[in-house]
């Protein structure tokens, strides 16, 4: 990563050797900002291969590297609140075909529901066996960065969709109106990666158009749960986040 | 000939205990749900972290809890905000503002009502699988006061997924 930064402020340096206009000028501050703060010179977006401690090296997205999260009103029901994970991102299809949700992983959609930033509740999710089971949204037991399984919490369960029968998504509910899946589904984010990193990287001074989506024809691993909005409390705003744990 | 059949005896009795013992056990028994996990990733907002925070401060930005980020983070935002040339925006945010509503990575929703990141009228109530976070994004970055400022980087012209979405559960498209 280092080498790859050095590279990319290398070529920006003799690119604007060569400028004599004032349009191009302002344009390459700009663009120099985004340089110079970017991450050794390769931007995924959305959070994309975005924690090197868990990704290592060789850009192997691990079972616990989120892509993205995601949090609406069902379509289908003005009731309930769908919340979307997404792990192992740019899987092609031969890779979905083999991939699975690593069962020393906890996945938790934190719920604040006080305005303070801390998790009021939790929706916890684990894979062992080719289930998944959820439990909540209930009441974490502690706060932060460490997690225990809040088994007291409302239980869902659903056998995870194999690739090979992804095309009838496996659906598991419970008697409080909780769905959950697990399993492959087409990566939902869309953006000209390859593009912005070229302006990045001083290639380019502005996107293409049409932009070309980097993330056509990728996979992901995605959990989806639908939640009835009574189970989140009386908040009219809530904050989300996501997180990984493993143990 | 007694003892035969008092070690048979012996042995029903104990096949028939243990398979007593079994039947308390239910499926939940094969769960394990046991022991302490530790944080590895995390995420709020699409691509807040992966512009704002440096890589020599991304797994600190993993392990901070978003309570706490403002207080670690919002200068580095503050910094990457002057570096992008940035003054205000279209929501009206000073430098400053902006950097205290990017710096807390959580996903804000409202529980009634639209939900979306931004449609020109509702402000992060959300956000939708076909929500174009991206434009929305180097808009509110790139975009100036009126968000047509910068029109090359404000947006990548990239405006929907590549397979449409359902409106039925799971909502996803299938795989490639």
């Amino acid at each position: 990563m280092i080498s790859i930064l050095q590279v990319v402020n290398h070529t920006l340096s003799q690119k604007l050797n060569y400028s004599t206009t004032n349009q191009i000028m302002k344009k390459k501050i700009l663009i120099g900002g985004l340089i110079t703060l970017s991450l050794a010179g390769v931007i995924y977006a959305a959070d994309h291969i975005d924690a090197p401690a868990v990704t290592g090296s060789g850009n192997t997205s691990t079972g616990a590297d989120i892509t993205d999260i995601y949090a609406f009103q069902s379509p289908s029901d003005n009731s309930k609140m769908v919340f979307v994970m997404n792990v192992q991102g740019l899987m092609s299809p031969a890779s979905s075909a083999t991939a699975s949700f690593p069962s020393n992983t906890l996945y938790e959609i934190n719920i604040d529901n006080t305005g303070d930033n801390v998790e009021d509740l939790v929706i916890q999710a684990l894979v062992q066996n080719g289930k998944i089971r959820v439990y909540g949204p209930v009441a974490p037991a502690a706060t932060g960065m460490s997690s225990t399984v809040r088994t007291n919490g409302s239980l869902t369960e659903a056998s995870v969709t194999a690739y090979s029968g992804s095309s009838s998504p496996v659906i598991g509910s419970n008697a409080n109106g909780i769905k959950v899946f697990a399993g492959p589904r087409d990566d939902p984010f869309f953006f000209d990666l390859t593009r912005f990193k070229e302006i990045v990287g001083g290639m380019q001074t502005s996107f293409r158009n049409p932009g070309v989506d980097t993330f056509a024809g990728t996979n992901v691993m995605s959990i989806v749960i639908e939640v009835p909005k009574s189970m989140l409390g009386s908040a009219t705003t809530i904050n989300i986040w996501g997180e990984t744990k493993t143990k | 000939m007694k003892k035969t059949i008092f070690y048979t005896l012996t042995v029903i009795s104990i096949a028939a205990f243990s398979i007593s013992c079994n039947k308390k056990d239910d499926k939940k028994d094969d769960f394990d749900t046991s022991g302490t996990f530790m944080q590895r990733d995390q995420m709020g907002r699409p691509g807040i972290a992966t512009v704002f925070i440096g890589a020599s401060r991304k797994d600190e930005f993993n392990n901070t809890i978003p309570s706490a980020m403002s207080t670690a983070f919002k200068t580095d935002i503050v910094n990457k905000l002057t570096g992008f040339g940035y003054n205000t925006n279209l929501l009206g945010l000073t430098k400053d503002q902006f950097a205290g509503v990017l710096a807390t990575d959580v996903l804000n929703a409202k529980t009634s009502g639209t939900t979306t990141f931004y449609d020109g009228t509702n402000v992060l109530t959300g956000r939708k699988l076909d929500d174009d976070v991206i434009d929305v994004e180097l808009t509110l970055i790139f975009g100036g006061a009126n968000g047509v400022s910068n029109p090359g980087l404000t947006a990548d012209h990239v405006n929907a997924n590549d397979k449409p979405f359902t409106n039925a559960f799971p909502y996803l498209a299938n795989p490639w």
